[in-house]
Parts: C-alpha cells; structure tokens; sequence
C-alpha cells in the first residue's frame, strides 16, 4: 500500500482518501483545466489580433466569442485558480508542514475532489450541448436569465464547485486547529499555513451567498420566479451585489495562498528569516480577512448605486492596501540580507513580486470612484486583475509545482528547460497586456470581438497577439518539463533546497502513507524559517 | 452606541459640505472630463513613486544577496525586538493610510464634479434595448442609429452647453460608455440613472455600450455629435417636424 513503491492502481487513484493524492489529483483536473481556457484565450486574441470578425463565423457575430469568454473566465478562476491553489498546493503541502499524518477528514476530502472534478465535467459540457453558457463568470440577469444560453450549466458548475469548496474550508480548518504537531504554537506554522487557513474562514463566509445568488439566478430563469425582474417587483442590481460580496473576497481566496506559497519559496531560497512574521500574519494576511467582506462596491461603481455607498466603498477599498502593504513590506524584506538561491521556483517568485506592484498598483485607480468610472469595463481593468490575478496567482502555482517537485516526484525538475519556459511566461505575459493597460485608459472596452470605432487600437491587439502566443510557447515547455522530469528527471536528495520546515526535514520524498516515519514534535524555539545562527 | 452612530453622522455632513462646494465649482461649469485627466496623472506619479521604491529596492537586493555558495545561508536576524515589530508595522500602516485617505479626498472632490449637475444643462432622455441607444429630447423628438445601415444622427447636441441624460433600459443592463468624456454609467430596466458632460467644441464622437448585453454587444454604438448652438435648433426643428 505505499504511496512510494507500490505500482500504478487506477482504483487506489479513484478511491484514495490520501491527502497527497488528492492534492495531485487536483493539480491534474486543475491544469487540464488551465490549459483548455488557455487555449480559449489563444482563441479570444486571434479573434481581437484584427478590425471585424477574425474567425467567429460572422453570421452569428460575436455569439462564438462570448462562450469562449464564459469558458476562459468561469474556467480559469473556478477551474485552475481557487482548486489549484486551495486545493492541490493546501492538500499536498498542509498537513505535511504542520507534521500531521492526513487532514481530519479524508473521506470528505475524497468528497471534495470527486465534486470537484464533477464541476470541470459540467463545465466541459459547454463544448457538447447545442446552447452553450455565454453569461461570463459573472452571470448577470436580466441577461442570464433572457439568454438562450444554458444558464443552468453555469449555476450547477459553481454549486458543485462552490459545495466542494466549503467542505474543503471546514476539513482544513478543522485539521490546522486540532492536528499540529505536539509543541507547534501558532506563531510557529508556516505563512502557506496561515495563509490557507484565513483564506478558507473567507471562504466559508462567503460562498454559501454565491450560492444563493446562483440559485436565485436558476428559480428566475426556468421557475418563473421575479427575485431579479424591477417589472415584477425585483431588484435588477441585487444579483450584482450578492455576486460581489463573494467574488470580491474571492479574489483574497487566490490571492493569500499565493502569497503563501512566495513565503515558503523566498524565505527557503534566501535562507533567511521572514521579515515580520506577525506583521504578515496578523496585519496582513487577518487584515486582509476583516476588510475583504466590505469592499464588493468598487465593482458597482457605475451601477447607479447611492453616492455615499460609493464614496464610502472607495475608502474601505483604498484602506486594503494596509494589509496588502504590510504582506508587500515582509515579502520583500525577506530578500534582506538573505543569500539568495536561483532555482526555478525562485525565479517564479522574483518575478511575482514585480507582477504584484504592477498588479497591485494598477488596482488603485480602479478603487477610486471617479476614476474608476472611464477605467472600469475597458482592457485596463482586464490586464490589472490579468496581472495581479490570473497570471500572479498562476505563477505561484507553477512556482510551488517547481519548488515542491522534489517532495511530490522524488526527482528534481529539469533546471534549463525551467527557466526558458520561465523567460517565456514573464515576457509573453508583458507584452501582452502592456499594451492592453494603454488601450484601456484610451476607452478600449472589454468583451468587444470587434471594435470597429477604435481601429487604432488594432495594432496594440496584434502586438497583445503576438504575447498570448509567446506564453504559449512557454507554458508547452513547462508542461513538458514537469512531464520529462516526473519520469526520468535526476533523483533528488531528501531536502535539495536546505529547508528548515518539516515537510523537507521530517519526511522522506515522496512521503509514504502517514507522511512521518516518526511522529513529528517540536521544541519551543523551532521555526521553519531560521536558517542563520544569529 | 453613541459613538457607533457619530461616525456615519459625521461622514454624512462631511459628504453634504463636500457637495456644496462642488455645486459651486460647478457654477463655473468645470469640465469633468479635464479634471479627471488631472486626477489621473496625479495619480500616476503617486503609484509611480511607491512602486518604483519598491521595484528599485527589490531589484538591488536582487543583485546584491546573491548567494556565494549553495550552502550561504542569509545573515537576517531571527526575529525583530518588540519595539521594531511594532514600528514596522504601524509606520507603514499609517503610510499607507494616509496615501488612501489623501486619494479618496481627491477622488471625492471630482466625484462631487460628475454628480452636480449644471443647472442650465440640456436634458435628454436615453432608453437602451438589444442592440440599440434611443435618444429623446424634452419635446419628445426622438433620434436614433441604425448600426448594421449606418443610418440616423445618433445623439446631437449643442455645443458649449453641459448636457445631462436621463437613461433607462428596455430590457437587459446596458451602459453607455463616452471615452471622449471620461464617462459611464449603467443604464438599466425599471431605474433611471444620470450622467452629464460638456461638450465644449463642436465635435464627433460617439457612445459605446459597456456592460456585456450578448450577441451585438460589441456592435452597439451611436454617433454623439456637438453642433453649434444655432444648428442644433435647426435639426432639432427638421427632426420633429419629419416626425
């Protein structure tokens, strides 16, 4: 029955209630995931690269482009990011770095993942049935309800996703309270640790009003029911509000574990201690928490809200950059004197810090009422949450791929093939949405497949193209890297990059079943950051 | 309990004075659009500035704490004395909060500007549907555009004077988009919104639609047109009595 040596069994795959295999299991559904709206983004760009229908069939206009929309969005967010992020990297590395032998509930966590994969299967239909979802991830009525798209796919993906997500919440929760290794307090748990836990309590809060929000959506449109319907007495912008009292914090659900995982990453490879461990844990990372739930506003900026909810939201929303900041403070003053390494992963991390100023930054403007009435709905809001959502948060999931290889693999991952998929990402990534931050403050609108009032936009769309196809380039090696390494990588020592955390000093690579060979304690004065004497 | 209903209060006569004043400025009929671009550039040497001392700062660190060997270890000390804890803490905090609440101060000043209306402004009523912008004068003369024909003056009005427009949806939210303005807001079933600009100069741009409606989404435009004063009395007479 180990997990190291026994041979491959399909069935001990399907049935595993190992929090390990769960967690590869995630990252599997989780890539294919990233990879097909990845694809749709190719799609989405060549469709843009020129002036009037490119290659959506121009009988049925932008028809065509709105599923791939749907598809790339819905996917990318509730697809790759929030399971890959919440679930793989949480799964595989939680219990490990607090010395427990599994998370509470496994059998729930088996729960999680089969749902889980059970939302891509529904999200997938989207290429099957005749009436695809063409409501983005957002969904708004009255257009989702009047649409001939299939609404419903869309409201059953995020119920399953959304109901695997809050059994996750309560598992891990349940597990970092009641399963740290004897002596560990909790100034002592790894910042991933923290991280995970604050973003599952918003997880927790929030979800179940996504979920009524949807299920609203779904009595509308097929039980006749008015929640959202001003000529029978609805309330058109209540969906939006619910929608963004989740999907605001949601962004924090990506965000926290990603700022974890370039905790982990950076303090290992510069063998140094994290700059103000309190600061980030309870400043930052709990701060995070305590705003994060009266923000959602700044999404309804131009919705006609009341002014002093608007000018009320700009404040709460402008006071983030607290937290944020004091987590950008420790991050970066990590590097302090540190003696920095250059794996992989570490590339990963040094570029994430610079996508997050950019994407961080760019977020400001975009919580100013006023301004954020010409930005909002242009491609500037889409490359700020590209830069500091998507593509940030995707490269600390790569990054904890890379940086964990040899803890999941037992082998290392291919060193060269790393770093120009690397170089690939992070310039592809630039130039593709530098030009789309230009356009956007000129009025470049967003989920336009033509734009035929801007033709002068089109060269920057053919120069943001040409981007998309340079991250292509690079995600290809890096998939591929992961796949050659898995197989015939070199075989890694015990704890390649010198950690100090117990997932690499306690356990062997791969870890069997009960990860420990011996029940883990620790002393009052560990930590898994020291790395220097002083 | 006191305390727990001050600060609303509090915020509340604050937002009254800020809007007073801003009717005043408005008196002068400032250009919200010019204002914006100067909230904008002033906002971009702010975040410019904090992400620069960063980027720079990271990027020498970068290159400095380059490790000698694969087993340097960094010199950082293990943990910080209480007193630095709390100073790296609160010094950045109150940093931050201060850039926060001296943008939010701005920013509230030029949203005072787009939501006080001129009192001698132009009304015109505009009623959106899938994929169309209908406009209508006080004398219930309407105007529209034919995007596929490319046919119709769209929304014409006279320049020099602000204009503001009462709008409302048919069907699905839609939202009119004036870049030339720096301009936008919602316009949806069973409400009324308002937005209002001044087209100082004859000019020609137009309105887009900007919150995703569906299939002609993005092909759901109209022509904003600023004639001379005298003009658009001619063509709004022509318009009505074609009517």
């Amino acid at each position: 029955m180990s997990t190291a040596s026994s041979g491959f069994s399909l069935k001990e795959w399907v049935f595993t209630t190992d929090h390990k295999r769960i967690g590869i299991l995630y990252l599997i559904g989780s890539i294919a995931a990233f990879t097909l709206a990845g694809l749709m983004a190719l799609l989405i760009r060549i469709e843009q690269s020129s002036l009037g229908p490119t290659i959506v069939n121009p009988n049925t206009g932008g028809d065509q482009y709105n599923v791939w929309l749907y598809f790339h969005g819905a996917a990318m967010i509730l697809g790759f990011l929030i399971p890959g992020l919440t679930g793989f990297a949480a799964n595989y590395f939680l219990p490990l770095m607090i010395g427990a032998k599994d998370v509470a509930f496994p059998r729930i966590n088996a729960l999680s993942v089969w749902l889980f994969f059970g939302g891509i299967v529904l999200a997938l239909l989207t290429f099957i049935v005749s009436d695809p979802p063409d409501v983005m991830w957002t969904g708004y009525p009255p257009y989702s309800i009047r649409t001939g798209g299939n609404t419903a796919l869309y409201v059953f993906t995020v119920h399953l996703l959304g109901f695997a997500s809050i059994l996750g919440a309560v598992n891990f929760l349940v597990t970092v309270i009641y399963m740290r290794a004897p002596g560990m307090g909790w100034n002592q748990m790894n910042l991933f640790v923290w991280s995970t836990v604050t973003a599952f309590i918003i997880q927790l809060v929030f979800v179940p009003v996504l979920a009524a929000a949807v299920t609203m959506l779904l009595f509308d449109k097929y039980l006749g029911t008015h929640f959202f319907d001003p000529s029978a007495g609805g309330d058109v912008l209540l969906y939006q509000n619910l929608f963004w009292f989740y999907s605001h914090p949601a962004v924090y659900v990506i965000l926290l574990p990603a700022l974890g995982i370039l905790f982990e990453i950076i303090s290992t490879c510069t063998r140094n201690m994290v700059f103000n461990y309190k600061a980030a844990v309870y400043g930052g990372m709990w701060g995070i928490v305590l705003i994060s739930g009266e923000v959602w506003v700044h999404h309804l900026y131009i919705s006609g809200m009341p002014d002093w909810i608007r000018i009320g939201q700009m404040v709460s929303t402008l006071l983030i950059s607290v937290p944020v900041g004091l987590l950008t403070i420790s991050l970066f003053g990590t590097l302090y004197r540190g003696a920095i390494h250059f794996t992989v992963a570490m590339h990963y991390a040094l570029g994430c810090l610079f996508l997050f100023l950019v994407g961080g930054l760019t977020g400001i403007p975009l919580a100013m009422t006023v301004l954020d009435v010409h930005l909002s709905e242009t491609s500037f809001v889409h490359a700020h949450f590209h830069f500091i959502m998507g593509i940030f948060a995707a490269f600390t999931v790569f990054a904890a791929v890379y940086h964990w290889f040899p803890k999941m693999t037992g082998r290392l991952p291919g060193a060269a093939m790393g770093k120009l998929g690397f170089w690939l990402n992070i310039i592809g990534v630039h130039v593709t949405f530098y030009p789309l931050f230009w356009i956007g403050v000129k009025g470049m609108p967003r989920r336009y497949y033509d734009y035929q009032m801007f033709p002068e936009f089109e060269p920057f769309h053919k120069i943001a193209t040409l981007g998309a196809f340079i991250v292509a380039a690079g995600m290809a090696v890096t998939i591929l890297n992961w796949i050659i390494s898995a197989i015939s990588g070199e075989k890694s020592p015990e704890n390649p990059w010198k950690s100090g955390s117990l997932e690499w000093t306690h356990c062997p690579s791969p870890p069997g079943p009960g990860n420990f060979p011996k029940d883990v304690t620790v002393t009052a004065d560990w930590h898994p950051y020291t790395y220097g004497k002083n | 309990m006191k305390k727990a209903f001050g600060l609303p209060i509090g915020l509340g006569a604050l937002l009254l004075a800020q809007a007073a004043q801003a009717a005043e400025v408005a008196g002068k009929v400032v250009d919200p659009a010019k204002e914006w671009d100067h909230l904008w550039h002033e906002l971009l040497i702010d975040i410019g500035i904090m992400g620069g001392i960063f980027a720079v700062l990271a990027a020498y660190w970068i290159y400095k704490y380059q490790a000698k060997s694969p087993d340097d270890i960094g010199t950082a000390p293990r943990s910080l004395s209480r007193a630095q804890m709390w100073a790296w803490a609160m010094v950045p905090a109150f940093i931050f909060m201060a850039d926060d609440f001296f943008l939010a101060a701005k920013g509230w000043t030029v949203w005072n500007i787009y939501r006080t209306v001129p009192p001698n402004a132009l009304e015109v009523k505009v009623t959106a549907s899938m994929w169309n912008w209908e406009f209508e004068y006080a004398d219930g003369t309407k105007s529209t555009y034919y995007v596929d024909a490319k046919e119709g003056d769209g929304l014409v009005v006279p320049a020099g004077r602000p204009v503001v427009l009462r709008m409302t949806s048919l069907d699905v939210i839609h939202s009119f988009g004036l870049v030339k303005h720096r301009l936008k807001e919602d316009v949806m079933p069973g409400r009324i919104t308002y937005i209002w600009f001044l087209p100082k100069e004859p000019e020609k741009t137009f309105v887009t639609c900007v919150e995703y409606c569906g299939t002609n989404h993005a092909n759901m435009y109209a022509p904003v047109v600023a004639v001379p004063p005298a003009e658009f009395e001619q063509w709004l007479k022509k318009k009505a009595n074609k009517a």
